[in-house]
């Protein structure tokens, strides 16, 4: 069973429940953090990483003596990323989605690709759970190709919960691809309300099923509670604004070490979640 | 030979455009002959990524061998370096402005991106 953990804004607590729920399970769990820009799960885990590898991307690179400059190269290219001029084409690699078009198009097969690196895969454990992360290295701008190889990781021999970037962008899509369930988590204010309405719509587009938790909730008919009624999307659980649960989280402490009580609650919601998958609903 | 300037209109009293990969045009002027021609640089205005790359490819596609913008960022600078185009950054409010200082000698080709790139 694959879980992920999403949200639409920034900072609503996707790690916060990720690593909750990773530690409120009966069950053997293995946590991914997709979060490639900023992976932060270690944080509160404090996981023994075991071993490590290179994520590699594809990126063309040009033979000058094959290449007799036709510019077919760089008209394919929707992202910019080559620029034909007299002599044979420029590369600019951070730009490329490693898409291959420019080696399908090129007439004279003078383009081939090279592998470079972009991340790093990080795998090891913490008392018992299973914990794979992807970090982005500094100054490259692509994380799907990272979030796909922690991705490679997601079982449906276990529970996998995935903590995912924020946005509704490509990182969220390559992280919640594939899984069973997400759970949006956001707070209510109007921009954690936008947020969700836009990973709300993407998902549908993807036809992944969601349920909502609230976190830092003063009021317990706020609105996203309204909007979650209105939409007939499931609200799981709202977690109430507190301070102890802020310093504790400032600390690297775990939200059920501080609040142990949101154990159980936390177990019905993964029991909630389970039903769903099981029956089919969407 | 023809030098380009960065523009938001097709005249000489046209407004200089600061930004170069953004801009909304080149005019393209012949110093021998004394004509003037726009073109148009609209498919980058909304370029997700790599304008100022696909900018210089259609700058060195008109046969300019020398442009003046208010900024170049790296890699526009690089395709416009590989080409053999030569780069002055101007402070100019127009075209002409902008030509004048260039015919009086008053503007240096710079040696690098006088800003950081900002694809995202």
């Amino acid at each position: 069973m694959k879980i992920a953990l999403a949200s639409g804004k920034g900072g609503t607590g996707k790690t916060t429940m990720a690593v909750a729920l990773a530690r409120a399970a009966r069950s053997p769990v293995r946590l991914l953090d997709c979060d490639v820009e900023g992976p932060n799960c270690h944080l509160f885990i404090k996981p023994v990483l075991e071993r490590s590898e290179i994520v590699t991307v594809s990126v063309p690179v040009v033979d000058k003596n094959l290449c007799k400059p036709c510019g077919k190269c760089a008209e394919i290219c929707r992202f910019n990323a080559i620029a034909s001029i007299k002599l044979a084409p420029l590369f600019f690699p951070e730009l490329c989605h490693a898409c291959g078009g420019c080696i399908q198009v090129c007439p004279e097969n003078a383009i081939g690709e090279i592998q470079r690196d972009v991340g790093l895969l990080e795998c090891g454990s913490s008392d018992g759970l299973e914990f794979i992360q992807g970090r982005l290295m500094i100054g490259e701008a692509m994380a799907t190709p990272v979030i796909k190889a922690v991705k490679r990781y997601q079982s449906d021999e276990l529970l996998t919960l995935i903590d995912c970037p924020p946005g509704t962008a490509c990182p969220f899509a390559a992280a919640v691809r594939g899984c069973d369930y997400v759970l949006l988590v956001t707070e209510p204010t109007p921009f954690g309300l936008h947020d969700l309405k836009l990973a709300v719509a993407t998902l549908r587009r993807m036809g992944i099923a969601a349920g909502v938790i609230v976190n830092r909730c003063v009021d317990r008919d706020n609105m996203i509670a309204a909007y979650c009624r209105e939409e007939n999307i499931p609200l799981h659980l709202q977690v109430p604004e507190q301070r102890r649960i802020a310093e504790a989280s400032s600390r690297g402490r775990m939200l059920l070490e501080v609040a142990p009580e949101f154990g159980s609650k936390l177990r019905e919601v993964l029991q909630m979640v389970t039903e769903r998958i099981s029956g089919g609903q969407r | 030979m023809k030098i380009a300037i960065t523009t938001t209109g097709d005249s000489l009293q046209a407004p200089l455009d600061m930004r170069f990969g953004r801009a909304v045009g080149f005019l393209i002027y012949d110093l021998d002959k004394g004509t003037a021609e726009f073109v148009s640089n609209s498919q980058n205005l909304n370029a997700a990524q790599g304008a100022g790359i696909q900018a210089a490819q259609t700058l060195v596609a008109t046969g300019a061998e020398g442009l003046i913008t208010g900024h170049c960022g790296p890699k526009a600078f690089q395709v416009l370096e590989a080409a053999g185009v030569a780069v002055f950054n101007t402070r100019a409010a127009n075209v002409d402005e902008a030509l004048t200082l260039y015919k009086k000698g008053d503007l240096t080709a710079v040696a690098s991106a006088d800003v950081e790139g900002h694809w995202t």
